[in-house]
């Protein structure tokens, strides 16, 4: 396999085949080693360590790769200290391997990108390797931990060949952290290529612990090592696992499932239709791994096989299902039809295909979680917390393309969790709880969906310091922060340039927040929701789609056209429409929708794409739409229809039209355009904006702004006036002769109670010389309070603007705060508190009573 | 003296040419769904056996009138670009001609910018000028964009 890197550099196949490999490696490494400093008297796990940091050595001395070598060795001569019990193993000494792993990832980086080791000076860290192993005492203050690049090897290479980073380690990994689930030996995670190989050059120098300690290889079975010495070690791990007495059972259920699976991560890939009996049968001769006791295992057979031919062979199903879908459509307007049998097995076969096929896609959930034992135990160090990481579910499979995707947001969960979820170890103790703090992580399948769940039992998220911050940032005005139940200020962590970290670490809180994860999941159809309890802990949930290559979408009607849009993204529909109960509203020009007391802002699905409206088109509905911390209402003209869809790309001269996403055969045949719910949402936010309309969820100001929505009317003498949006309840436009007066007062019945109505200049000259002509439209204002409500008639509403409010001149008249330019122009701010009192004043002068005795006057 | 094989074409009564290899398959440009906000140039996407073909009308592309009322039903021509698949709608298709490479020629200095980019040379028939098109700007979406 010739990998090209993003470099642009041929790497030699075997210095790429060496970086594959070693990656795997080193990944399995980092875990190990956290689990053996948690348990030093685990013998196997040292062994496997020694192992694998061997092979590397061995393969570095081979390829001439002196610096890699050096550091290898020494490392492996610590190692080797540990191994025959002449050194203790402390965090210490663990640390430093650990340091020496991630030197060796750095070089490694450097030689996938120039395919020559990079310059550098590791003298300080071998002598500090020496040191210990010579059972000197260390500082490590004086090693430099070096940033080892994300991905350091994977990372690098192009994605369509390499899309998997190291999968079979990563599985590998998984199964090193639990053997007992007997996890190592799940399809395609000991990788079985490495196994053959490992046959192949079974009598590698690393047989006898002799030569291992020597370390000096033979470059003659070096070479033929080279394959080998790494797969010993997948060997190693697979007989861990095969000692689990869980085994076999596990395996056997797992076979039924996995005979199709192959999973698809490069450069691993690996098929397994066998089940891998022999590997069980054979856990002893690890001790002194024999070439001929290994030959036994070559019965199981694995190929590898690229993403680019299983991308290929996912392509073809999916039209196949298409053209399925089509023949059952012609065949169902056939009576007479000789294919309905042959159709019907067809129609099955192509269905099971499916299945395979896409299974061949799915990976262990582990596979993301590999990296984390070594995340949660250097911040266990950094941050002076003994924390313990839980992970249940591995197995869960889930496509390989989502499995990328959460890959990042995930990890900075549980960086969170373990960092600002979980107190210190001395408050732990202080409060009576154990002295470990626990982070889990949990993976199950629910439905066409994985659920995950990262939850920790530390002090939870701390409610009222959220509540301030809101404010402070301006997220939400006090009004609102009044109506927010705890669960909902929760979630407003999940809100752009939000973030409660008191103490920035080093690890966390590098500005990357919960929004960034919570974007990144929803653009792949997922939802995240979090509970947090005081005391005892936060979990967050997210729920994600198991595949993004078919998708469930609501097939809908606009403009005499279909649409189809996915379903993750449509919270609800509603019906609107001429005899239905919630009806499309105007505020200046911007459509709105009243649902559940909130206003919902909405965009017209085909004004919007330029589509002339057909004229019999006028049932309409609404779909909810929430993307991201936006949520708009989508006016359709029909909801036609739902179906799975399977996701095309367009071509590309129909890029730049963003507000598709792809496009799919439908079962009649017709193509049909993908809408992209985040672009409509953009789209919408500029309409939203040019409109200067609200969205009710997240009312007023965007972060970092301290704009207001202002309402802008004229209402008695002098300047425009302008209150705040927040503090009005509704807009009415009602018959002015429906207001009646009486005793000077104003009052109209509204809502089956009477409401005083206010006016500005405080005398109703206005409403009654209108009203004396003939009646006109009278807009009102309806503010609530506490068991109340009033309406204050203005004269003429003018427009609904964002602005800051900053108050320029005091007020001189009660009633008015004080002037401010909104807009543009010098607006009178309207005391709304003022108003308020009036309001409840008129109440007070005359307690609600029966309409009907006090009969206008008017 | 090499031959190469064209598919003559005729859009707007002009004749055109496209190198016969690149040319996938001749079909009628049916059940198009239009796609909205897109250039002008794009007819619209349809379904082909099961391919999702994005159909550019030749004539907006080449800055041609309309086809006029009650002309025959246009065809389309096949091509993949980048790996896209692409019909071009045109009048209708003539012939396969072998062509002799003597006989092309460079495109003239004075054609208008939209046709310059796109025409790859010219042939000198008998009766008429032969214009060879280049799928690949005619179709790639930079060049669309400039035009």
């Amino acid at each position: 396999m010739r990998t090209l890197s993003t470099t642009g550099y041929i790497v030699d196949d075997l210095i790429s085949e060496f970086l594959t490999e070693t990656a795997e490696s080193l990944e399995v490494v980092d875990s190990e080693l956290v689990r053996f400093e948690a348990n030093p008297n685990e013998r196997k796990t040292l062994d496997n360590i020694f192992r694998l940091v061997h092979t590397v050595k061995g393969t570095c001395g081979f390829l001439g790769l002196s610096r890699l070598e050096a550091v290898a060795h020494a490392g492996e001569t610590l190692l080797g200290r540990f191994r025959d019990g002449k050194l203790d193993v402390t965090p210490v000494a663990v640390t430093l391997v650990l340091h020496s792993i991630d030197r060796i990832k750095v070089i490694l980086a450097g030689l996938e990108a120039t395919g020559n080791e990079p310059d550098g000076d590791d003298h300080d860290l071998i002598a500090q390797l020496e040191a210990m192993a010579e059972g000197q005492a260390v500082d490590l203050s004086t090693v430099k931990a070096v940033e080892v690049p994300d991905r350091p090897i994977n990372g690098e290479i192009e994605p369509a060949v390499f899309n998997g980073p190291a999968l079979g380690a990563g599985a590998l990994g998984v199964g090193d952290i639990d053997p007992a689930t007997g996890r190592a030996l799940r399809p395609g995670e000991v990788a079985e290529a490495d196994l053959e190989a490992a046959f192949a050059a079974a009598d590698g120098p690393d047989d006898t612990p002799t030569t291992l300690q020597a370390g000096d290889i033979d470059p003659a079975t070096g070479r033929a090592l080279r394959l080998g010495e790494v797969s010993e070690a997948d060997l190693e791990a697979a007989f861990a696992a095969a000692e689990s007495p869980d085994w076999m059972n596990e395996a056997t259920s797992d076979v039924e499932v996995s005979q199709p699976v192959a999973p698809s991560a490069p450069p691993v890939t690996a098929i397994k239709p066998a089940v891998p009996t022999p590997p069980a049968k054979a856990p002893e001769p690890m001790a002194g791994l024999g070439g001929e006791d290994a030959q036994g295992i070559a019965t199981t057979q694995s190929i590898r096989v690229s993403v680019d031919v299983l991308e290929g062979l996912m392509t073809l199903v999916s039209e196949m299902v298409l053209t399925r879908n089509q023949l059952l459509q012609i065949s169902r307007t056939r009576e007479d039809s000789a294919f309905a049998t042959p159709l019907q097995r067809l129609s099955t076969l192509t269905g099971e295909l499916q299945d395979s096929v896409m299974k061949t896609r799915m990976q262990p959930i582990g596979a993301a979680w590999k990296k984390l034992p070594r995340l949660v135990r250097d911040l266990s160090y950094e941050l002076g917390k003994k924390i313990d990481l839980v992970m249940e579910g591995e197995g869960t499979e889930l496509d390989r393309q989502v499995l990328e995707l959460i890959r990042d947001p995930l990890t900075h969960m549980v960086r969170n969790s373990a960092d600002h979820g979980l107190e210190g170890t001395q408050e732990r103790i202080d409060l009576g709880k154990p002295a470990t703090g626990t982070v889990k992580l949990s993976a199950f399948h629910e439905g066409g969906y994985i659920v995950i769940r990262i939850s920790d039992n530390g002090r939870g998220l701390n409610t009222p310091r959220i509540r301030e911050k809101l404010l402070e940032k301006g997220l939400v005005t006090r009004n609102e922060l009044d109506t927010l139940s705890d669960q909902q200020v929760q979630r407003y962590i999940f809100a752009p340039g939000f973030s409660t970290a008191a103490a920035v670490t080093n690890l966390s809180g590098r500005g990357v927040g919960m929004d960034v994860v919570r974007t990144n999941i929803e653009q792949i159809g997922g939802q995240i929701d979090l509970l947090s309890v005081p005391g005892s802990g936060t979990t967050f949930t997210i729920k994600i789609p198991l595949t993004l290559a078919i998708v469930s979408a609501l097939i809908v009607g606009a403009g005499g056209q279909k649409f189809a849009v996915p379903q993750t993204s449509v919270m609800e529909l509603v019906r609107t429409g001429q005899n239905a109960e919630h009806k499309i509203e105007k505020i200046n020009d911007a459509l709105v929708l009243r649902l559940r007391n909130k206003l919902l802002p909405l965009v017209q699905l085909g004004p919007t794409l330029q589509l002339e409206a057909a004229k019999d088109e006028d049932a309409t509905f609404v779909m909810v739409i929430q993307v991201g911390e936006r949520r708009y209402g989508l006016v359709v003209n029909d909801v036609l229809d739902t179906e799975e869809i399977v996701v095309k790309p367009l071509a590309t001269i129909l890029r730049d039209v963003n507000v598709f996403s792809g496009a799919t055969i439908l079962g009649d045949g017709s193509v049909v355009l993908i809408l992209d719910p985040n672009a409509m949402s953009e789209r919408a936010g500029n309409m939203l904006e040019e409109k200067a309309s609200e969205d009710t969820e997240d009312t007023t100001a965007h972060a970092g702004s301290e704009k207001v929505a202002m309402l802008l009317f004229r209402a008695g003498s002098g300047a425009p006036k302008a209150v705040e949006l927040a503090h009005i309840t509704r807009l009415e436009h009602i018959e002015s002769d429906k207001i009646e007066m009486m005793e000077g007062r104003a009052a109209l019945q509204y809502r089956g109670k009477l409401m005083p109505i206010l006016t500005v200049s405080s005398d109703f000259s206005g409403l009654l010389s209108s009203s004396r002509e003939e009646a006109h439209v009278q807009p009102l204002l309806v503010f609530t309070g506490e068991g109340y409500a009033m309406g204050l008639a203005v004269d003429e509403i003018v427009d609904v603007v964002e602005d800051q409010m900053t108050i320029e001149l005091s007020a001189d008249r009660p009633g008015v705060r004080g002037t401010a330019i909104i807009a543009g122009r010098a607006c009178e701010i309207l005391d709304v508190d003022y108003y308020h009192l009036r309001g409840l004043a008129e109440h007070q002068r005359h307690p609600v009573s029966h309409v009907s005795s006090e009969r206008a006057v008017a | 003296m090499s031959l190469k094989d064209y598919v003559t074409l005729r859009v707007g009564g002009q004749l055109f040419g496209v190198d016969a290899a690149r040319v996938h398959d001749v079909f009628h440009p049916r059940g198009l769904t239009p796609v909205p906000l897109s250039r002008s140039e794009i007819a619209g996407v349809l379904n082909l056996r099961g391919r999702i073909v994005t159909a550019v009308c030749a004539r907006r592309r080449l800055g041609l009138p309309p086809r006029e009322e009650g002309a025959p039903e246009p065809l389309a021509i096949g091509l993949e670009v980048h790996g896209d698949s692409y019909g071009l709608v045109i009048d209708s298709v003539d012939e396969v001609l072998k062509l002799d490479d003597e006989k092309f020629h460079a495109p003239p200095g004075n054609l208008p910018p939209r046709w310059a980019e796109i025409i790859v040379g010219v042939y000198q028939l008998e009766k008429e000028l032969l214009i060879v098109l280049d799928p690949h700007t005619l179709l790639d979406a930079a060049h669309l964009k400039a035009a």
